[in-house]
């Protein structure tokens, strides 16, 4: 097949009240093409898709499809034309099976059993394993990626668009999930690739498309860029690489003690037998997809849920399984919870008062003060911490949903590490943020760890666990792994440990870190794939 | 066509404007209806709007009624910005009043001027307790405090009604349902001679200052708001839902219990099956035209109470029936709801689809009035 051009997109516009999400925005892609569509939270991408779909109609532009100029008012439209989308949130109904999910969303005419029948084929055909037949609340998220996947590819798409897809994968599963886009694409399919994951994209793709801001700022052959490159055209800038140094651990600041807990609510995941230790000085890190009870644990640990027994978590040397927040706060323990507008901040409440969820130091302590509130230095406490860690926002006054994800974030982490912690637990500390905040918040995490903090990291990013960890632990199906010293993970390892595989034979039993660790005694076993993580997590 | 475009923030000047807007939305309607019924429109509006201030013995009238709603509401402002929605307040009103009346029944010619306080905390008591059953039953088994709260409005009623009909009936009384005459050193304290106000307006006007400060100016009344504002943020935080539940529902109630004894024991005088006047109910309207704001309360409450006295003229004046008060209350929280939706949103006049053509689309964008506010609200866009 000659290549000729799938779909053609040219000076599209789309603004909404604050902001023009997209500004004059052109994109071409060839058929069986791979095409990325990079950029950082915010740039742009998810408008633009929308607007592909007919889920959102521009102001202004045109779209050729197939060299037809096309308006694509809907979702069924697009569908007509033949473009499929695969969304970061699976839309399925847990308690149905695969087969009637994907009945559901089919046109009428074909019966289930056809479906089932098609399902299995369209399966076979790009080695996507799956059984059609099982209910979907057995399916793990990528399985049931593969369903949302197959359904897309049942309507026999000619332009498949995947919003960050490998978010919730395992670097296994998505070594998998490209093999089955090589082959699409290789059968003529164009593939859009959202991401902004440089070394995915530049593994995958045979053609990108830069966004930052709203407007295109550039378009390359990502097989012929550097992440270093790619990075410039996204964010106009290279983040500053991290320092590290040596660790310098002290004594246990938490210890959870074989800590099992059954779910609060019945999506959620049991705990099993989770044994953990942080030391002063080092940064644990907890990897694994997410939902797989790294929520629950966290509610244990923050004091959102006590109904662990009081043994099962010890805080410096106190037992505190049934402590609330203020109670272990006043240990020491600080917690960035991942999700900030609601969790972690009141959105319509300001800066300043949003302080008041953690911090005290505004309140009248004595007892004949009622807890009268000093305005004006929880004023000037907002602001201070607003200048320290470069917040844009309005001025301690700004309410919380007045910020961007990226400073927002950086105010809460903020106003937990202001507060001098003993034990900082951090969840997705960078999740939706763009990269240069991200690259604040770590090293903001990494000097409170060499002030001597100890440092609990939850993450879904691999690369940026390895970047910051000093030792890292791997959560699968509610169970936590042994801890492994920085130095022996490997990303193929971690990501077959993230499947829950650390029992088996082929994984390597280590022991919890000794109680001092320095990096001279550990052995160095640097392999590739590890440095590969590294090298991109710092690009 | 007319298109409704949400607003990047919430706008400050819409937040103060929506209930004036609503008050004039309020009076044009009212005007077309008066002219509907074939009465005179202006006089009409001056029934409502101009009689109840006309004179001091007016302005004092006007005080009578808005002292139970101010109350009231103060109570309810606390519930409803802890997110606890407490609908009963009517009835919380009811039982105040039968605990007020009960203790002042026991009075006698002998007792001393202390025995109003009593009569008073005996009425906070009473509200607070009948609160407190709706808390109770939210707190160990989940019941849904909206449900709750109102039902017992109507046992609360039950209650009022079997006391008067049965063992507080006056043995000389002509077998009317209603209980004696109260002492008269069970009498709230008038605020001055001549005119019915009575202290409980200054109680009142105390309490909005004191609502003010425990709002604004205290962590217990911000955590109280946190757990109506973001639950999830309430929890991290470790302010306890329950403690806010309770705190709510005791307030709240106290207030009303409080309206209830200061009206029977002042402007009624005895328990009577017509003490619940629909108080508790226009107190919750009064709590969100005063924008759950102790000084916006204070506004709403004599606005409401407007509402009342122009009902009730109206009804002797014009021939009106008595329920075009419940008419108006009605229209100004309908329009005040409807005008809330500018707080969020901004009303823009659109021609035609500008995706039409590429040619027409370029006027279209003109049209469209970009704020260039780079860095907001472009995460909401975002992948995640």
């Amino acid at each position: 097949m000659l290549p000729s051009l799938r779909l053609k997109l040219q000076g599209i516009t789309k603004a909404y009240p604050a902001v023009v999400a997209n500004d004059g925005v052109s994109l071409n892609v060839q058929a069986g093409e791979i095409h990325a569509v990079l950029g950082e939270n915010g740039a742009g991408k998810s408008t633009l898709m929308k607007v592909i779909y007919g889920a959102v109609q521009p102001d202004a532009g045109s779209i050729t499809f197939d060299g037809k100029q096309v308006q694509i008012k809907n979702p069924v439209d697009a569908r007509h034309l033949g473009i499929a989308m695969v969304f970061q949130h699976f839309s399925l109904f847990e308690t149905i099976t695969v087969a009637e999910n994907v009945w559901l969303g089919l046109d009428k005419g074909l019966s289930l059993q056809e479906v089932t029948q098609r399902i299995t084929a369209k399966a076979a055909q790009y080695g996507l394993d799956m059984d059609p037949l099982r209910p979907v609340h057995t399916l793990g998220v990528g399985e049931r990626q593969r369903v949302e996947i197959v359904r897309a590819l049942l309507t026999e798409p000619r332009l498949l668009i995947l919003d960050e897809p490998t978010s919730v994968l395992t670097p296994q599963a998505v070594e998998k999930l490209f093999k089955t886009l090589r082959l699409l694409s290789a059968q003529g399919c164009s593939i859009l690739y959202i991401s902004h994951k440089l070394h995915e994209i530049r593994a995958l793709c045979t053609a990108c498309t830069v966004l930052r801001g709203g407007k295109v700022t550039g378009v390359c052959d990502p097989r012929q860029e550097s992440n270093a490159s790619l990075s410039r055209l996204m964010i106009g800038a290279e983040p500053p690489a991290l320092q590290h140094r040596g660790v310098v651990v002290g004594k246990e600041v938490l210890a959870v003690n074989n800590l099992s807990l059954l779910r609060e609510d019945e999506f959620g995941v049991d705990l099993e037998s989770i044994v953990l230790s942080v030391r002063a000085g080092e940064v644990l890190g907890i990897a694994g997809v997410s939902g797989n009870g790294q929520k629950e644990l966290l509610y244990a640990l923050s004091g959102e849920d006590t109904r662990a027994a009081q043994r099962t978590i010890t805080l410096q040397g106190q037992d505190t399984g049934k402590f609330s927040p203020q109670q272990r706060r006043q240990l020491g323990l600080h917690f960035v919870p991942e999700e900030r507008l609601g969790r972690g901040a009141v959105p319509s409440m300001s800066l300043a008062h949003n302080l008041l969820l953690t911090r005290d130091e505004a309140v009248g302590q004595s007892s004949w003060q009622c807890g009268w509130i000093d305005t004006s230095a929880l004023g000037a406490q907002a602001q201070l911490i607003i200048k320290r860690f470069n917040v844009k926002a309005g001025g301690p006054n700004a309410p919380a949903r007045s910020l961007s994800g990226g400073n927002l974030q950086k105010f809460i982490v903020g106003r937990e590490i202001e507060a001098k912690p003993q034990l900082l637990i951090i969840s997705q500390p960078t999740w939706g943020v763009d990269v240069g905040a991200a690259a604040q918040i770590r090293a903001e995490i990494l000097a409170l760890r060499d002030a001597g903090c100890a440092v609990l990291v939850v993450s879904e990013e691999l690369e940026e666990l390895f970047e910051i960890s000093d030792r890292l632990q791997v959560m699968a199906k509610g169970r936590l792994s042994p801890s492994l010293h920085i130095k022996q993970a490997t990303m193929e390892k971690v990501g077959e440990w993230m499947s829950g595989l650390w029992d088996t034979p082929t994984a390597v039993r280590t022991q919890p870190a000794p109680a001092v660790v320095s990096a001279s005694t550990s052995s160095v076993q640097t392999d590739s794939t590890m440095q590969d993580g590294r090298s991109h997590a710092q690009a | 066509m007319l298109k409704l475009e949400p607003r990047p923030e919430t706008s400050r000047f819409w937040t103060a404007a929506s209930p004036i807007l609503a008050l004039l939305i309020t009076i044009v309607i009212g005007i077309v209806l008066f002219a509907a019924l074939g009465k005179d429109p202006v006089r009409g509006l001056q029934v409502f709007f101009w009689e109840p201030i006309k004179s001091s013995y007016a302005l004092g009238e006007l005080m009578v009624k808005a002292t139970p709603l101010l109350i009231i509401a103060l109570g309810l402002a606390v519930c409803f910005r802890s997110n606890v929605w407490n609908i009963g307040a009517e009835g919380q009103f009811v039982l105040g009043a039968v605990c007020a009346g009960g203790v002042a029944l026991l009075a006698d010619k002998d007792t001393g001027r202390w025995i109003f306080v009593a009569v008073i905390v005996a009425g906070i008591l009473g509200g607070m307790a009948w609160a407190g059953l709706t808390a109770l039953l939210r707190d160990k088994f989940n019941a849904n405090e909206i449900l709750v709260s109102l039902m017992l409005v109507y046992v609360a009623d039950m209650v009022l009604s079997y006391l008067v009909f049965g063992p507080w009936k006056d043995p000389a009384g002509y077998n009317f349902p209603q209980s004696k005459s109260f002492e008269a050193v069970t009498r709230i304290p008038k605020l001055m001679e001549g005119s019915r106000v009575s202290i409980g307006l200054l109680v009142g006007l105390v309490g909005a200052a004191g609502l003010w400060v425990f709002l604004f100016r205290t962590r217990a009344g911000f955590a109280q708001q946190v757990g109506g504002l973001a639950p999830a943020a309430a929890r991290y935080a470790g302010f306890s839902s329950r403690r806010a539940l309770w705190t709510a529902l005791l307030v709240s109630g106290g207030a009303a219990g409080l309206a209830g004894a200061l009206e029977v024991a002042g402007p009624i005088g005895q328990l009577t099956p017509y003490v619940p006047a629909g108080y508790g109910f226009a107190a919750i309207i009064v709590a969100f035209v005063g924008r759950l704001h102790p000084v916006g309360i204070v506004f709403s409450a004599i606005l409401m109470s407007m509402f009342y006295i122009g009902g009730e003229l109206a009804q002797s004046r014009m021939g009106l029936p008595k329920s075009i008060t419940g008419v108006f209350q009605g229209l100004l929280l309908f329009s005040l709801l409807a005008c809330d939706t500018l707080m969020l949103y901004r009303v823009k006049w659109r021609g035609s689809k500008p995706l039409a053509s590429i040619n027409s689309a370029q006027p279209a964008i003109n049209n469209i009035a970009i704020p260039v506010v780079k860095e907001a609200a472009s995460l909401k866009q975002g992948a995640r």
